[in-house]
């Protein structure tokens, strides 16, 4: 079934909400990883929204839906999905990276707000995600499980010892969405080490591998919609832009991880139709 | 003062603690259904086979990707219903995967067992590249992991049937050689527990692993020239049986570590962290000094690098020469 215009609309306001909450967090711990996020906002919302089975009802449920970011870096526009789905409250999302906050620098497993896994060195997120697929199997209940990656990601040689073993034992209820943004922190993708083509290789490795454009909401909830009933692991390559929203940001290795200041939080907050 | 516990009476009998981890995992299998086990291709070396083939649906193999392996532990034991045993050799288990375990095992806490095979100097011919000497130190200097190196093949067994119902990460160190059963078949274990093996007041060897055996031999040698040794099987490195150490150094007035291992980061540390802490005493550390072995059979290796028991008694006299 495709989206309704009018949930469409609703969720663009919900990624929109997520961009404003992305630079209000980073801006208030005065560091932190504005960029990817930003750029991650619009499929975030959509599995977060529409697929992800996860929510403030169902947290003790074996056969719920699990979520693990593999960028872990990336983990403001998580939190703000979280407070989105009424898994924390939203005037939490302020305490981001301040001592004694739930909202780590990157997260930490905390089940009782939803976070299933703890991330934040690159490459360990798949591993950790195709073994949820597996005890999915195990316990014999039809969870999914979704994790994020990223170009950068992809360089780690543990992520294809992953996707070698996740293909191998058949883990169709796992999918992976990676950001593909060509910039990584020391400047663009392509020119620092080029991971090349992920489908192809995704699809060498034994798995439904798909291309599609990261911002394109329709496009997104078809594949994920798609991805649920797929015969082997997935991975989607969602193309996207760093800064998604923040003009000043879009595209930009500088904007990995720094905290706009406040003129600059000003001008993203008015470029997101947000009151300063 | 904590009871010896029976020694092994009889028949000399020698196994290897990897025997011993593989029988007490095929009998885990048939009482609990929440075991599942990890292996990395080399599961006819690390005994992990007759669980695999008794057991098929709860036994995975990894190929020869041992990062990948731990953290899918890792993943899957965060869904709370499996205790997931995840082996390969010591040098590839905690040196290739030691970011895993901190980070996807040990940061979260999770039920992971991480049995490692072929430990130490006693791999004997395939050299340094396999004799794991710093595991212990990479284990125990991350939060959260238990560190248990069994005496024999009656202990490891016994580690083995308790490490399923420790909560979190254990890391068990096992070897490749077959060596001497010294603990009586009712031996029981108790994580964080040592135990006194023979008593005496002139000083106390502290031991781990197959050196435990060596200590014990060590002791005799040390009796026959009116040395009257303690000897303790310290098998958990952590937690550490810090009361155990304290009455020893209290008691005894010298304690000499005794490791197939390097003495940076293992159990000497673990032991002087102790003794600094409760009460001072003159110490020695016998294990590997900042060097890596070589090929060679297990026995002439741990003569010539002086983990034998005449390398052991040596280095007792020469300790007790600086007690007051």
């Amino acid at each position: 079934m495709t989206l309704s215009s009018e949930r469409m609309q609703e969720l663009q306001a919900i990624a929109q909400q997520v961009r404003v909450d992305i630079v209000s967090m980073v801006h208030a711990a005065k560091c932190g990883h504005p960029g990817g996020p930003l750029g991650m906002a619009d499929f975030m919302t959509v599995l977060f929204m529409e697929h992800l089975n996860l929510n403030a009802e169902n947290l003790n449920d074996l056969g719920r839906d699990r979520f693990v970011l593999g960028n872990g870096h990336t983990c403001a526009g998580y939190y703000a999905l979280l407070a989105a789905k009424n898994l924390i409250p939203h005037e939490e999302l302020l305490t981001f990276r301040k001592l004694g906050s739930r909202l780590q620098g990157h997260p930490h497993r905390t089940p009782e707000m939803g976070i299933d896994f703890s991330t934040g060195s690159l490459g360990t997120g798949l591993s950790a995600a195709a073994g949820m697929a597996l005890g999915a199997r195990l316990n014999g209940t039809t969870a999914h499980v979704y994790c994020t990656s990223s170009d950068g990601d992809s360089q780690e040689g543990q992520i294809w010892e992953a996707a070698t073993s996740a293909a191998h034992f058949e883990l169709s209820n796992l999918t992976v969405i990676v950001d593909f943004n060509n910039i990584q922190i020391d400047g663009k993708m392509r020119d620092i080490m080029n991971v090349r083509d992920l489908r192809a290789k995704y699809d060498a490795f034994g798995w439904n591998a798909i291309d599609v454009d990261g911002h394109d909401m329709v496009a997104l909830d078809q594949v994920f919609s798609e991805t649920r009933n797929a015969s082997k692991p997935t991975a989607i390559i969602a193309h996207t832009i760093i800064g998604k929203g923040v003009g000043f940001m879009e595209d930009k290795s500088s904007w990995h991880g720094v905290a706009p200041d406040d003129d600059q939080l000003a001008v993203a907050l008015a470029g997101l139709g947000a009151p300063g | 003062m904590t009871l010896s516990p029976p020694l092994a009476t009889g028949e000399v009998k020698k196994v290897a603690t990897r025997a011993a981890y593989g029988e007490a995992l095929l009998a885990l299998g048939g009482l609990r259904d929440d075991v599942v086990v990890f292996d990395a291709d080399l599961s006819g070396s690390t005994k992990t086979k007759a669980f695999g083939q008794a057991y098929p649906d709860r036994f995975f193999n990894f190929g020869v990707a041992e990062a990948n392996m731990m953290g899918t532990a890792a993943g899957l034991a965060s869904l709370g219903q499996q205790v997931v045993f995840a082996s390969s050799f010591a040098m590839f288990a905690t040196g290739k995967a030691w970011e895993q375990l901190r980070q996807c095992v040990c940061v979260p806490n999770l039920n992971v067992k991480v049995c490692a095979t072929h430990a130490g100097l006693t791999v004997g011919e395939d050299g340094k590249s396999h004799q794991m000497l710093e595991d212990i130190t990479l284990m125990r200097a991350i939060p959260n992991m238990k560190v248990i190196v069994p005496a024999d093949a009656i202990e490891a067994r016994a580690a083995v049937l308790a490490a399923v119902d420790i909560p979190g990460p254990v890391y068990i160190r096992l070897s490749r050689a077959s060596t001497r059963v010294i603990l009586g078949d009712d031996y029981r274990f108790e994580l964080g527990r040592g135990n006194v093996l023979r008593e005496g007041t002139d000083l106390a060897i502290c031991a781990c692993g197959v050196e435990v055996a060596e200590a014990l031999d060590a002791a005799e040698l040390l009796f026959a020239k009116g040395i009257d040794a303690r000897v303790i099987n310290l098998s958990t490195i952590d937690p550490m049986d810090e009361e155990l150490v304290a009455t020893a150094a209290r008691e005894c007035g010298a304690i000499l570590t005794v490791e197939e291992h390097q003495i940076r980061g293992g159990l000497g540390d673990a032991v002087a962290q102790a003794v600094v802490k409760h009460c001072p005493v003159p110490m020695d550390m016998v294990g590997m000094d900042g060097e890596f072995g070589q090929s060679g059979p297990p026995s002439d290796l741990l003569t010539h690098y002086g983990l034998d028991a005449n390398g052991i008694a040596a280095r007792a006299q020469k300790l007790l020469q600086r007690k007051g």
